[in-house]
């Protein structure tokens, strides 16, 4: 049986042919940018996957149509167009910079400025030193630590 | 009957939730001993309710009770044993049970092992777990019991959802929900010393070991949740930057700079305000990731509830909590004293920027997650904001973060001068840099600067951490000796650190040199990729215990290694009717070798895609590592040595 089995395989091995990718391109950048727009644009019917990483009837449709622009000859910009056309932005991943997206691509700059602004202020104050000196007690601190200090010294 | 017993028992738990959360609150701030006493027998009797309820929920999945509406919603004859018990946190009542459970289980534990802390601090923890315990109770009683009733029974119920039935989710939820849970207690204690007026280090350093474990919780129940979706998702991805991921990674992230945080407070007594304040926007965050979660409001991959009104009850819960607690802060605040000064080069300095950095992050994540929400709320239009947006505002924060890991470990408290800084780690960093930018070309043949940038920053953080250590063994007699020496906490500083290393040189690696080609195989045909051919073998019909799969064998070779060969399977889930994909995993320390199968092309053809990913391990290695980190940091001896001094002090 194992005999038969290594045969089988043998076989099996000297007729395997190289496979053909499902995509086909015609040089290795129009792949990859074909699976960078694919993670970039939105399966629109899915929850909340990409188009590679959905097996969608839609999102096999759109890899497919991606795929044949890109053979054309289409750019990046062209295809993104084309998909915001005709699905609005809803189908980018990377939301365009418009009116309404501003305060999205801005905001985590102005919160980096306010952090650098409020650290920089912190740090000069306490570098100044006006802060009081944590060596000071107040007066029910004082008290406790004479308490302390009298039941040690029983 | 079991099933009313369970409503009754989460009534009772409420009961005694609101008696917790009232009396000893009220006994601290009238100094009535008596009050104060009730804080630990109610939060036992609270744990105690909750744990029957919880019981009775198993109860009714194992036994199959379909006429529990909840058990015939989540569970179906045929699922096996273990999937019936994880099923309790399968759906939304459920998961609110287990949360809820968790918490009693967090409640008593602090009221165990806090003997040591004066009775009215106590009290107060305690008391205010209980008003988050009775906002909880309250939410799980009056919007999603899980015990309501079913009528006509049904014969068989609906399943659980396949997604869910899986090792990596079994565990997930209550990971998660541990670390979630965990950072009420880091609030409590905020929320206790604010109300008790004594905002010192005693107080960080009660409240540390806690939040440390909380963090551990919530690290594992992170990447579990990655590990998971990587292997069980079938696309090969390990974090989609999904709103629900974010939902936890926002806590998270602020809880990370808490932990941070708190050791300048315990160490210096300094930013002790702003420590506070990180307390409470941890567990604000962990409220909003429940919202975002269980609300429905994010359509996504995990969403699985849908209620507005549950919504609506999170929000409101929310703002409740969120707003007395920053009244309490805009109170209380003011009259703690302002602490030591530090120069502007120290370890408080860059600690402080740690904290910076971690909150603007958490920040932009925030706003990456909710902006569309909010666009879509004010009718402006449909956006996605998806991983292009997170990684082009999250990296570049995290690259001088990484960076100041092994600055800060090798800064001095108080003041320290650029020029001594700049002296220790002259040649570690060179030497980094050197070794870290021949790292890629070493093992990839590639001068990617990305990935250079990314090794850098890993060989920097483990060569500092070597660095640290030779400094603090130099006056030591011997290397065993010096080693002894070190605090728990120290090593597990270190163990952290590497695991934030081990983690960047997984994702940098596995982001930049992952190969993944889409191909078409008859039986028989193979595709080489790299150094590995994939043989396809064909295809077999398999029947599990509650669907049916078709499984593709995929023999591997390599020269001079034996071949391995991997399963994926196509399986449909006989009472959902949904297929998932299961994916085959070869995996190595350096490398993964994954196979996904796809749809059938004709011919007996199919499309496999295949994937070659170096390094991917890293990533859950590295926060294994980190979570060990945690572990050490919160067993360390000091935080029990304190025992006796606290309490001689408090009497």
């Amino acid at each position: 049986m194992r005999i038969f089995c290594l045969a089988l395989l043998l076989l099996v091995a000297t007729s395997a042919v190289a496979s053909i990718g499902v995509y086909e391109f015609e040089t290795p950048e129009q792949e990859v940018r074909f699976k960078r727009l694919s993670e970039e644009l939105r399966c629109l019917v899915c929850q909340n996957q990409s188009l590679a990483d959905s097996n969608a009837e839609l999102a096999l449709d759109l890899r497919r149509q991606v795929h044949t622009m890109i053979l054309a000859g289409k750019s990046n910009a062209d295809i993104v167009e084309f998909m915001t056309e005709r699905y609005g932005d809803f189908v980018l991943y990377r939301p365009p910079l418009r009116a309404a997206t501003v305060l999205l691509w801005v905001g985590p700059f102005v919160l980096l400025l306010l952090g650098v602004v409020v650290l920089g202020r912190l740090v000069r104050q306490r570098a100044s030193g006006t802060g009081n000196d944590d060596a000071q007690l107040d007066v029910a601190e004082q008290k406790r630590l004479e308490q302390i200090l009298r039941r040690r010294g029983e | 009957m079991l099933p009313e017993l369970g409503h009754f028992a989460l009534i009772l738990a409420l009961c005694m939730a609101l008696v917790l959360g009232v009396v000893p609150l009220a006994g601290a701030a009238r100094n009535v001993d008596s009050w104060v006493a009730v804080a630990r027998p109610a939060a036992w009797g609270q744990f105690l309710f909750m744990g029957i309820a919880f019981l009775l929920l198993m109860t009714a999945f194992v036994t199959n009770d379909f006429s529990v509406a909840y058990v015939a919603q989540h569970s179906n004859t045929l699922l096996p044993t273990i999937y019936r018990v994880s099923a309790v946190w399968g759906g939304h009542e459920g998961s609110l049970l287990l949360w809820v459970f968790l918490l009693g289980g967090w409640t008593v534990a602090v009221g165990t092992f806090s003997r040591h802390l004066p009775t009215l601090m106590v009290a107060r923890v305690l008391g205010v777990m209980g008003l988050v315990s009775v906002g909880f109770l309250a939410f799980l009683l009056f919007t999603s019991s899980p015990f309501e009733r079913l009528w006509p029974i049904p014969a068989d119920g609906r399943d659980l959802n396949p997604l869910l039935q899986d090792i990596g989710l079994v565990l997930h939820p209550p990971m998660l929900y541990m670390g979630y849970v965990g950072f009420s207690v880091a609030f409590a204690f905020a929320i206790a010393a604010l109300l008790g007026g004594r905002l010192d280090a005693t107080w960080a350093r009660w409240s540390r070991p806690w939040t440390t474990t909380a963090w551990v919780f919530m690290t594992l129940g992170i990447s579990l949740g990655s590990w998971w979706a990587y292997y069980e998702l079938g696309w090969g991805g390990w974090w989609f930057w999904d709103p629900v991921e974010n939902a936890s990674f926002l806590p998270w992230l602020v809880g990370t700079a808490l932990i941070h945080s708190l050791a300048v407070s315990e160490k210096r007594s300094a930013f002790k305000n702003w420590t506070v304040l990180l307390a409470i926007l941890t567990f604000a965050l962990s409220l909003l990731g429940a919202f975002l979660v269980r609300s429905g409001v994010v359509t996504s991959v995990h969403a699985f509830a849908n209620d507005p009104k549950r919504g609506v009850f999170i929000l409101m819960l929310l703002a409740v909590m969120v707003g007395a607690s920053l009244l309490i802060y805009a109170w209380r605040a003011p009259q703690v004293k302002s602490t030591g000064h530090f120069a502007v080069v120290s370890r408080e300095t860059l600690l402080l920027g740690n904290n910076v950095l971690l909150v603007v992050a958490m920040g932009s994540v925030m706003l990456g997650t909710l902006y569309p929400l909010l666009l879509d709320a004010l009718g402006m239009g449909k956006i996605s904001v998806g991983p292009p947006y997170f990684n082009t505002v999250f990296i570049p924060l995290m690259v001088p973060l990484l960076f100041m890991i092994g600055i800060g470990t090798l800064a001095r408290w108080k003041q320290d001068s650029i020029g001594r800084l700049e002296q220790t780690v002259r040649y570690t960093l060179a030497v980094s840099v050197v070794i870290g930018a021949l790292l890629p070309w070493l093992l990839f043949r590639s001068w990617e600067p990305m990935a250079m940038l990314g090794a850098v920053l890993g060989v920097w953080i483990l060569a500092s951490a070597l660095l640290d250590l030779r400094l603090r063994l130099r006056n030591s007699a011997g290397l065993w000796q010096g080693l002894r020496r070190q605090s728990r906490s120290f090593y597990g500083m270190v163990a952290a650190h590497l695991g934030v290393a081990v983690t960047a040189i997984g994702i940098t690696f596995s982001s930049y040199y992952s190969q993944e080609h889409d191909v078409r195989l008859a039986p028989g045909e193979s595709h080489v990729m790299g150094e590995y051919r994939f043989l396809f073998e064909g295809i077999s019909e398999h029947e599990g215990p509650n669907y049916t799969a078709t499984r593709a064998n995929l023999r591997v070779s390599k020269e001079g290694q034996r071949d391995v060969v991997l399963h994926s399977e196509k399986r449909l889930y006989k009472v959902q009717g949904m297929p998932m994909t299961e994916a085959g995993i070869d995996w190595g320390l350096t490398r993964d070798l994954y196979v996904a199968l796809g749809e059938p092309l004709g011919d007996g053809a199919w499309a496999v895609r295949l994937y070659h990913k170096p390094y991917v391990r890293w990533i859950w290695l590295g926060s294994l590592l980190m979570a060990l980190g945690g572990l050490l940091a919160a067993a360390d001896r000091r935080y029990r040595l304190k025992r006796n001094v606290a309490t001689e002090a408090a009497s």
